[in-house]
């Protein structure tokens, strides 16, 4: 018998948790950015669990690929903004990110 | 269940799980994408359990060896500005929002676990044929091409969109000819570098 399949889910569920409490308390938009890359490993490890526990076919894994390839160019379009917002304001403070106010 | 599958299951977790808190509670970035990469190899070592071999290697060539590096490219380039300073501005309104989070993820956890029957899902045997590159590569090219060939078309449209954003307009004034001063002079053999400096300027 092999590993069930309530495990990984829950392994799933406690890495999102981190990922999005830490979205929640940081302010750095570096880490920012790391915490949605950890939601976004969350969910993939729970698409090829439950993938895993229906064989006929490869649905969920082909859905991880896509989230994948769509993370990566989140993540360079992302640290693209990083950049230009820490050449605007020379910091990397989400607060002061304050453009658009008023 | 077996033994020696149950260590390899939680040590990958222990490694993910704790990359994951490093990321989020490292004060320092470098740490936090060390944390992360933690955390992305531990992912990589489930998915190997889970038997997606080709998804295990994926994940180890695009996010450990593309996006980990990218993320410390940009923290070096920022240099030690990377590292935000305390500040307790708003702090009691972002931790009730975390706690909150917190709360209600816990309790979906319980409640979900609470209607299960008791035993916990056993997987199915998995064919031999199952997760590795010949039948993902043989589903990505036929049932799967449309948003294949679009996600590549994203992927360029990220990379040139990347580009634009990062580059900027600013020119280094230490790097602007001195010739930009006497603009009447007869062309020299800095007129081009002006001229790239009216461009820039512009």
């Amino acid at each position: 018998m092999t590993v069930p399949l309530e495990y990984f889910v829950i392994v799933a569920a406690v890495l999102f948790m981190t990922g999005a409490v830490g979205f929640l308390i940081r302010r750095n938009l570096l880490v920012l950015l790391m915490s949605i890359e950890l939601m976004l490993n969350a969910v993939n490890l729970t698409l090829v669990a439950f993938n895993r526990q229906h064989v006929g076919g490869h649905t969920g894994q082909i859905f991880t690929f896509f989230i994948i390839a769509i993370a990566a160019a989140e993540a360079a379009v992302g640290l693209a903004i990083v950049l230009a917002f820490f050449r605007l304001r020379s910091t990397v403070r989400s607060d002061d990110a304050d453009l658009l106010r008023n | 269940m077996n033994k020696l599958e149950l260590a390899f299951f939680g040590l990958c977790s222990v490694i993910a799980l704790l990359g994951a808190i490093v990321t989020v509670g490292a004060k320092n970035p470098i740490r936090g994408a060390m944390g992360l990469l933690s955390t992305i190899i531990g992912i990589a070592g489930l998915y190997l359990m889970l038997a997606a071999e080709f998804l295990a290697a994926i994940q180890l060539l695009v996010y450990a060896g593309a996006v980990v590096i990218l993320f410390l490219f940009v923290i070096m380039l920022l240099g030690p500005s990377a590292q935000s300073k305390r500040d307790a501005r708003g702090a009691v309104a972002r931790y009730v929002g975390a706690a909150a989070m917190l709360v209600s993820g816990l309790g979906a956890m319980v409640l979900v676990m609470r209607t299960q029957s008791g035993t916990p899902t056993a997987l199915p045997a998995a064919p031999p044929q199952f997760g590795t590159i010949e039948s993902i590569g043989h589903e990505l090219f036929s049932t799967a091409l449309v948003p294949f060939e679009l996600s590549g078309a994203l992927l360029l449209v990220a990379v040139i969109g990347a580009v634009a954003v990062a580059r900027g307009k600013q020119v280094d004034p230490t790097l602007l000819p001195a010739a930009d001063a006497k603009p009447s002079q007869a062309p020299s053999p800095n007129a081009r570098t002006a001229g790239q400096t009216k461009e820039a300027r512009s």
